[in-house]
């Protein structure tokens, strides 16, 4: 079968997520639910359907149960193809032995083989915990352009915020001259948003040559990595290859952290914020539960706010984003949250400035997170979270930055 | 569940269209939207797959663009099968022209009924919504070797109201011993779902037998003519059902939906609806919305103020908006400070800033796909 492909998509998935704590304690962050209806590897997996890129590999390692349940044979994003199509690719033993994917480098070189199979000009390189709509193939244009033997993903953040990103130096035409992970003192606001092109000639070169040196190190008892940012562009940059920072200009949230993905829903909320899901020419694909439309009651009271599909709202919702198959029960109240599938509010409880996990239940009377204008020390807020499956009983609270796991 | 071949299923998708002819002017009874974001026929077709039945055939007559689009493979109902699957019979008349009536119809695709290895053949329309689990009725069927089960439900008949309504009578034996069609009588009765089941191959002698005799109507020539000839039982379905036999009638079931005990047996948890995926963003509430007692569809955008309604997929309310008691189906788009009171929509309709459109609560106004207010 004729399978050569121009483009080949490598998403790297196997992300621990560990500053998401309770809401990744058995799920892979790209399995993470957002947005009312969605998971987080929604947005590469539609947007590669969407730029025409048909043969997508997702790197899996931590806790791979529920997304590979997901992601099944592709068919949400129309990924179930004869030829390409979305694979699961989890790290595999060798007759050298088996190892772990040992970094974002190591995870795409312990898959060469089944880039090779497509045989394509350029790889893509994506994340799968960020929230954005992009057409990649613009980027691979770009890439095409400017005869580049990497481009990386841009996006211009306000200087204060700079430090903590990877910092793209550029010249003029966008080459880029150095790349700083997070520096103290940015020179520049252009941000990398762990989004990369490359030719893959190039890309297998470095691979190689990095896992060659790494082991190296490690048998030398010095320090190594296998990593994308700090191995394989810093090399590249060494040997002077043409790299090229491609400016993306639009809506774009790294949710790492329960903070980001929080406001990245709200953001949903604000029509200031530049991400339209109700746009049908780029549509955010996501697996279907078939559940009836939602049904708001007599009692309920919902303003500026999100609801998905199966929901049963008798209270009052405010500035919240609801998952599907939830219920919030008449007396109820739930403001600046979010709120993920299965879950029930009972009458009476009050959640607000809080994430709420799937399939849990608060009962009556509980009280999850504070607005942070009640608090006394502003510094000691942050919103408040409960895990997935866990019981809040009666009278309970949590306070402002208490993550709950278990139930109380 | 998993998988009956014991078992085929034929669905008739444009079993009484006449009777709602604004609804099927473009379109056949299955396709018909119905609850916010189904079609008709994904109530029986969902009823067999959750009863293990993964070899449906659909019958249609004329007007199936939309069910074709609707239905495509039948992946979204898991029908998309190397064994059994979703196959679409397009009419076709041995006599020439379209059937008239079921063993007609059924004449025309046995071979497609003779091709499959099912013993049994469960018969189902579109105009009935119910959820029904079909294994107990088969169990029914095989352990008092009917040659025929009916599948009824005790309701309310009014023959000023109801169109096309079959009644059934049973003898002590819960065999059949009457069939009236349209009678003009009121009072509880027990409605034929327009659900059997049978043997496949009485099915085969009774479909033969009638075509060589020129007759068409299963409810004339079998129900009614060999009541007391075949062994006809009866099962009886407990659970909540409503018949579309009018522009009303549709109106009523829609809104019935708003009523949790009756939602509540039509969508029941570990037996889902099953329906084309739309692929749409959930639903946006607006700072100024204002939502009562309402089933809302995905991809909506509420602005304004919706009560005792039921609005499909993808409508877009404007702020200063008033809908009450109205069934607005897909895509329909209406702008701000309008009063929409006791209408139906039908798929894109567009109403602009301030208009007034009232019907009433036995007549409501019915507005053409596509129009433009």
């Amino acid at each position: 079968m004729y399978t050569k492909k121009k483009c080949v998509a490598m998403l790297l998935a196997g992300g621990q997520g560990s500053r998401l704590y309770a809401l990744t304690k058995n799920v892979a962050k790209p399995a993470v639910p957002y947005g009312g209806k969605y998971r987080l590897i929604d947005f590469p997996l539609s947007n590669c359907t969407n730029s025409g890129i048909d043969t997508v590999g997702v790197l899996t390692q931590y806790q791979p149960l529920v997304l590979n349940e997901y992601i099944g044979n592709g068919q949400p994003w129309d990924l179930d193809k004869m030829n390409g199509g979305v694979h699961v690719l989890p790290p595999y033993e060798t007759q050298a032995g088996a190892s772990w994917y040992e970094g974002t480098a190591n995870a795409i070189y312990q898959n060469i083989r089944f880039i090779e199979r497509y045989d394509p000009e350029y790889v893509v390189v994506l994340g799968g915990d960020h929230i954005y709509k992009m057409d990649y193939s613009k980027m691979v244009d770009f890439h095409i352009a400017n005869n580049a033997d990497c481009t990386i993903s841009v996006i211009n953040v306000p200087k204060e915020e700079a430090s903590r990103f990877g910092i793209m130096i550029c010249d003029e035409n966008k080459k880029v001259i150095d790349f700083v992970e997070k520096p103290k003192e940015p020179k520049s606001t252009l941000a990398s948003m762990g989004i990369y092109v490359f030719s893959w000639a190039k890309l297998r070169k470095y691979l190689i040559e990095n896992e060659e040196d790494a082991n190296a190190k490690r048998d030398r008892g010095e320090a190594w990595s296998k990593d994308f940012g700090k191995d394989i562009i810093t090399s590249m940059l060494r040997d002077e290859q043409r790299l090229f920072a491609y400016e993306f200009k639009g809506y774009w949230m790294d949710v790492g952290t329960l903070g980001s993905l929080w406001e990245a829903n709200l953001d949903l909320l604000r029509p200031s914020v530049p991400l339209d899901l109700y746009d049908p020419s780029w549509k955010i694909y996501s697996r279907n539960n078939y559940m009836p439309p939602q049904y708001i009651g007599n009692n309920a009271h919902i303003e500026n706010s999100m609801i998905d599909e199966g929901s049963n709202i008798d209270g009052t919702v405010d500035f919240s984003v609801i998952f599907s198959g939830v219920t919030i029960e008449e007396g109820a109240e739930v403001k600046y949250s979010i709120v993920m599938p299965g879950t029930v509010v009972k009458s009476g409880a009050v959640v607000e400035y809080a994430i709420v996990g799937s399939d849990t239940v608060i009962e009556s009377g509980s009280h999850i997170g504070l607005d942070p204008e009640k608090v006394e020390n502003r510094d000691d807020w942050g919103i408040a979270v409960v895990g997935h499956n866990v019981t809040v009983s009666e009278g309970k609270s949590v306070a402002p930055n208490e993550i709950i796991g278990e139930n109380i | 569940m998993s998988v009956n071949y014991n078992v085929l299923g034929l669905i008739f998708a444009s079993m009484h269209d006449s009777y709602v002819s604004e609804l099927t002017k473009q379109r056949t009874m299955g396709s018909i939207p119905f609850g916010g974001r189904y079609r008709l026929i994904d109530f029986p077709l969902s009823n067999m797959v959750n009863s293990g039945v993964y070899e449906v055939g659909v019958i249609t007559k004329s007007n199936y663009g939309s069910l074709l689009d609707h239905l495509g493979s039948g992946r979204d109902w898991d029908l998309a099968r190397k064994k059994g699957g979703l196959h679409l019979l397009p009419p076709y008349s041995q006599t020439g022209g379209i059937y008239k009536g079921r063993l007609d119809a059924l004449s025309n695709v046995w071979s497609f009924v003779e091709h499959s290895k099912a013993k049994y053949v469960i018969l189902a329309n579109c105009d009935v919504v119910t959820t029904i689990d079909f294994t107990p009725v088969l169990r029914q069927h095989t352990e008092t070797e009917a040659d025929i089960t009916l599948i009824y439900s005790k309701g309310l008949y009014e023959s000023e109201k109801n169109n096309c309504a079959t009644i059934l009578e049973f003898n002590e034996e819960n065999c059949l011993s009457d069939v009236l069609v349209d009678p003009q009588i009121s009072g509880e009765c027990n409605m034929w779902l327009d659900m059997l089941i049978i043997s496949k191959d009485f099915l085969k002698k009774i479909v033969s037998e009638s075509t060589s005799r020129n007759q068409y109507s299963f409810t004339r020539e079998i129900l009614q003519g060999k009541t007391n000839e075949y062994k006809i039982m009866g099962y009886e379905h407990k659970d909540f059902f409503t018949r579309i036999d009018s522009i009303q009638s549709y109106y009523s079931a829609n809104k019935m939906l708003l009523e949790a005990e009756k939602r509540n047996a039509l969508f029941q948890k570990n037996s889902p609806v099953y329906t084309k995926i739309g692929d749409n963003a959930p639903v946006k509430y607006g700072l100024e919305s204002d939502v009562k007692n309402s089933l809302i569809a995905d991809g909506c955008v509420i602005e304004g103020t919706v009560k005792n309604s039921v609005l499909f997929r993808g409508v877009k309310v404007g702020k200063g908006t008033v809908i009450e008691n109205s069934v607005i189906l897909q895509n329909t788009k209406i702008g701000d400070n309008c009063k929409i009171s006791s209408v139906i929509t039908d798929k894109s309709v567009e109403i602009s800033n301030d208009k007034v459109l009232t019907g009433s609560e036995t007549y409501p106004l019915y507005i053409g796909k596509n129009g433009k207010i």
